[in-house]
């Protein structure tokens, strides 16, 4: 049924420059599960989700975000309809402190108390470093300031483009942790990762994209289930790719 | 091996111990007085110097318009000073303190909004269409700045206008010995004024603080949801207000107002920004007083190399870091 | 650019044909216009300004060369002309005044101009761009500076005065009778020194601009990291081409020299001269060579016979608040500068970019 798709993009072409990087991409979304975009370097994955964001402007097809179009709106109105979005560079700004970095991701109003006690609960180092610059804190410290921003109020749809990269096992650990926290107050997530074990562990519904395109969807479940279409797709085993 | 602990302590401390250091290392070469003279007379120039390149900084830094006009708001602000100082002129010869700083004000106020409303129709005249093209930025307010010269002159006529300090401005104070210029205090106390009026805005309000993210990285801002270009007038307004008010102090300090007082600035202020780093009021503030003082000390010192000093300057702070001294963001 | 049968025109202008019925038949008559202006427009005067027009040709054309082909907005090209100048200037000062010494300085303001250009452009690879452009701001400034404070080698600010040898000296005789009205005389001889070396510049930047390697510089220009991800040392190519320019420019500064028998900031150094350059680049259109040549012809004309016009028009309007000031033949600048703007805006292409898009 439609209305259980929260995001849908039909026939989405992108051009940098003189570049084709997309070549018609159809992607669904469901509400309330957590979406896994998978792929090689280079597939298109980045590209697809700044062009949900609008960071950069698709040249044909369709986006369409709770049935209405965004796809000719401008990134600061479509992060208002609900959308949160962290960043392959996760995008935190070096020169603010911890708590201005989340700040700007509240409305006028400033914290909810309540909301903040719980993310800072799901990531305590952030409370010992509140009033330090975020350029200061690791790379695992920073990646999780990137995605308490995205959670710091509540949204519609959070867009994640590889959280784990470059991360240790443990603090990999902490965000699968924290995703399963989210997916149980069934936020809707589209996730891009290449580590295979975070993507098993919280995938729902997995969509792979090769060359631009999306090249197959289905479930988390059957595709980590069968071993052969994963050395199809990715071309090698992704029990292999930790 | 004291140097890579205090990195680890205090994180990149290098560039802010320049200040110290330089005050620290001329005062054994000269004598205490004239030491304490040049020093004010460096954090006066650089106090006036600041209030011309702070709003250059954010405009280069958060917007990304490279405009090489703003010195024609700089030479704006100084030719309405005259004109404003004509009109008040028995304000301006008597001597008393508050009808001298009431024409200073005067003058201060007509220059900041007459340079803000310029600004607003350059921008939207002029930038506006040129956002994100470089290149033609570079061209067209290079352009833009040969026109408001050409204006100014037209309107004021050619040839350079006397802008005498208010009487109980001119003269000195004796302070530990050392003469000190009266007019110098002022101007330090007004750039001090602005810079924590700036420090404050930047700090504690939300605007200030889309700011400060917006130059390091305007996407991720827009991401959040905020239409942080629609600050952007806003932003490139106050930089030509604040570049208006430095003309009139400029024009006071020299007191003579030329056509291309304006345009001399260009070139020292794009030193203090290149050193100071595009997008950091700090650096910006900082770069500017060693400006101020280099110029002053070696102008002492040095004076035949006087003149190329700040731009000797520039060089080796660019050979030491090649992103300015306080590079915010991606740079 | 068309491709016509590679005939000896062709070769000439390297293929780089002006494109335009229009186009050709200007560059013509300037050609021309030019090739005879000691008998077009006898008198000192006019010769004196198609000479200014010659060498400007040749100074925008090189400048066209960084800003139009290579995409590099620097602003420190007055001091390569001013080099070259200079370099003429003081070796025909200190010593005797032949062609030794006119050689001399010119090889050696060359040089110079190319080994700061090479400098600048190692510059280029350590700041971002806008901090380049500023950059040779300041160093335009710097070289003013030194120029000015160096009394005992150029002058200061009141310059160098010298004597040129014999042949282009203005009491100089070639012939004892006047050819066609003109006596044959240092001036005119000074004239088509400038003429030819000109023109054969000119050619010369035409032929590089075609070459591979312009070719690589437009393909920087466009996108400067396909081109370093196509393999080519973008670095090392804008380098060449700061160097290239440079030595043009003080080539031009040479003749400058030469022609007015004087060198001085204000002449060849002064902020003045860079906008002039500018103007003439932009307006006549940018990356075409042609442009330039153009451009300079309209402004050095404007320089010298839009200000009378100006004054009449001034007088005409005596009375109006502002107006009379507005059109002050010393105003002319103003008038160039809106000019430039609105070129920017509407006609990035310039004059000669709006011609050939006319072409069928």
């Amino acid at each position: 049924m439609t209305n259980d798709i929260l995001l849908e993009l039909a026939g989405v072409h992108t051009h940098i420059g003189r570049y084709h990087i997309l070549h018609g991409v159809d992607l669904a979304v469901r509400r309330g599960r957590l979406t896994m975009l998978l792929g090689r370097n280079g597939a298109g994955k980045t590209t697809t989700l700044r062009t949900i964001m609008g960071l950069w402007r698709r040249s044909a097809g369709e986006i369409r975000f709770d049935g209405a179009p965004i796809g000719a709106l401008a990134t600061p109105d479509i992060a208002r309809l609900g959308i949160a979005y962290v960043p392959e560079n996760m995008g935190i700004f070096a020169e603010l402190t911890v708590r201005e970095n989340l700040l700007l991701a509240t409305g006028p109003e400033g914290f909810d108390e309540a909301r903040l006690e719980a993310v800072l609960a799901l990531f305590p180092a952030l409370r010992e470093k509140w009033n330090n610059p975020a350029g200061s804190l690791s790379g695992g410290q920073k990646q999780m300031l990137a995605i308490s921003r995205a959670i710091i109020e509540e949204r519609r749809l959070l867009i994640v483009d590889e959280p784990t990269k470059g991360l240790a096992p443990a603090v990999i650990q902490l965000l699968i942790d924290a995703f399963l926290r989210l997916k149980s107050t069934a936020t809707t997530i589209l996730l891009v990762e290449q580590n295979f074990h975070m993507a098993r562990s919280v995938g729902d519904d997995v969509a792979v994209m090769d060359d631009g395109r999306i090249v197959h969807t289905g479930s988390m479940a059957a595709l980590a289930a069968d071993e052969a279409l994963q050395q199809h797709l990715l071309g090698l085993s992704l029990a292999s790719h930790q | 091996m004291i140097a890579r602990w205090l990195s680890l302590r205090a994180g990149d401390w290098a560039p802010y111990a320049l200040l110290p250091l330089l005050v620290l290392a001329t005062l054994p070469v000269m004598s205490f007085s004239t030491w304490l003279t040049l020093t004010v007379a460096g954090f006066a120039m650089g106090m006036m110097l600041f209030l011309m390149a702070a709003g250059l900084t954010l405009i280069f830094g958060l917007m990304q318009v490279f405009t090489f006009a703003h010195g024609a708001f700089i030479t704006l602000g100084a030719y309405l000073a005259v004109s404003v100082f004509g009109a008040l002129a028995g304000w301006s010869s008597a001597t008393s303190w508050a009808l001298n700083l009431a024409v200073l004000a005067a003058a201060l106020a007509v220059a900041l909004l007459a340079s803000g409303a310029a600004g607003y129709v350059f921008e939207r005249l002029i930038i506006r269409r040129v956002y994100g093209a470089h290149l033609r930025q570079i061209l067209i307010t290079m352009g833009g700045l040969i026109i408001a010269e050409q204006l100014v002159v037209a309107i004021w006529g050619a040839n350079p206008l006397p802008l005498p300090k208010p009487a109980s401005f001119q003269g000195s104070l004796i302070i530990a010995g050392a003469a000190i210029e009266k007019y110098r205090l002022i101007a330090v106390v007004l750039g001090l004024a602005v810079y924590a009026g700036l420090h404050l805005l930047l700090n504690r309000t939300r605007v200030g603080l889309l700011v400060r993210a917006g130059v390091e990285n305007i996407e991720m801002v827009e991401a959040l949801g905020y239409r942080i270009r629609r600050l952007f007038i806003g932003v490139f307004v106050t930089g030509t207000a604040l570049a208006g008010i430095g003309g009139v102090m400029w024009g006071l300090y020299q007191e003579l107002v030329t056509r291309s007082i304006g345009s001399e600035m260009t070139i020292l202020i794009f030193i203090i920004l290149i050193i100071g780093g595009l997008g950091s009021i700090g650096g910006c503030f900082t770069a500017a007083i060693l400006v101020g003082l280099v110029t002053n000390y070696v102008g002492f010192l040095a004076p035949k190399l006087a003149l190329g000093s700040t731009i000797l300057l520039m060089m080796l702070v660019l050979l030491w870091r090649p992103r300015g001294l306080f590079p915010v963001g991606a740079g | 650019m068309r491709r016509g049968a590679a005939g000896p025109l062709d070769r000439l202008l390297s293929g780089d044909r002006p494109g335009t019925p229009l186009l050709s038949v200007l560059l013509l008559l300037l050609l021309a216009a030019l090739a005879l202006a000691p008998f077009l427009f006898p008198g000192t005067r006019s010769v004196a300004v198609a000479a200014r027009i010659c060498i400007f040709i040749v100074l925008a054309a090189s400048y066209d060369v960084m800003l139009g082909y290579t995409g590099i907005a620097s602003f420190a090209h007055t001091m390569f002309f001013g080099m070259g100048a200079y370099g003429v200037a003081i070796a025909l000062a200190k010593l005797s005044a032949g062609w030794g010494a006119v050689l001399l300085g010119t090889v050696a303001g060359v040089l110079l101009a190319i080994v700061v250009a090479v400098l600048i452009g190692l510059l280029s690879l350590r700041v971002r761009a806008v901090f380049f452009s500023m950059i040779t701001l300041a160093v335009a400034s710097f070289a003013l500076i030194l120029a000015t404070q160096l009394r005992d080698l150029t002058g200061g600010e009141d310059g160098l005065t010298f004597s040129v040898p014999e042949l282009l000296r203005p009491g100089f005789r070639l012939a004892a009778e006047p050819v066609l009205g003109v006596p044959l005389d240092g001036r005119v001889i000074t004239y088509y020194l400038i003429f030819a070396v000109s023109l054969a510049l000119f050619l010369l930047m035409l032929r590089i601009v075609n070459s591979p390697f312009g070719r690589v510089l437009q393909a920087i220009r466009e996108n400067e990291f396909r081109a370093e991800a196509l393999g080519y040392r973008t670095v090392v190519y804008r380098t060449l081409a700061g160097a290239l320019s440079a030595a043009m420019a003080a080539l031009a500064g040479a003749l400058m020299a030469l022609l007015l028998r004087y060198n001085g900031p204000d002449v060849t150094l002064s902020f003045a001269v860079m906008v002039d350059i500018l103007l003439m680049v932009v307006i006549g259109g940018m990356g075409t060579l042609y442009g330039p040549a153009l451009g300079a012809v309209v402004l050095v004309m404007a320089e010298y016979y839009l200000q009378p016009a100006m004054a009449g028009l001034s007088g005409a309007l005596a009375g109006w608040p502002l107006l009379p000031a507005l059109f002050d033949p010393d105003r002319w600048l103003l008038w160039l500068g809106l000019l430039f703007v609105l070129v920017v805006y509407f006609f990035p292409a310039g004059i000669v970019g709006k011609l050939r898009e006319r072409a069928p």
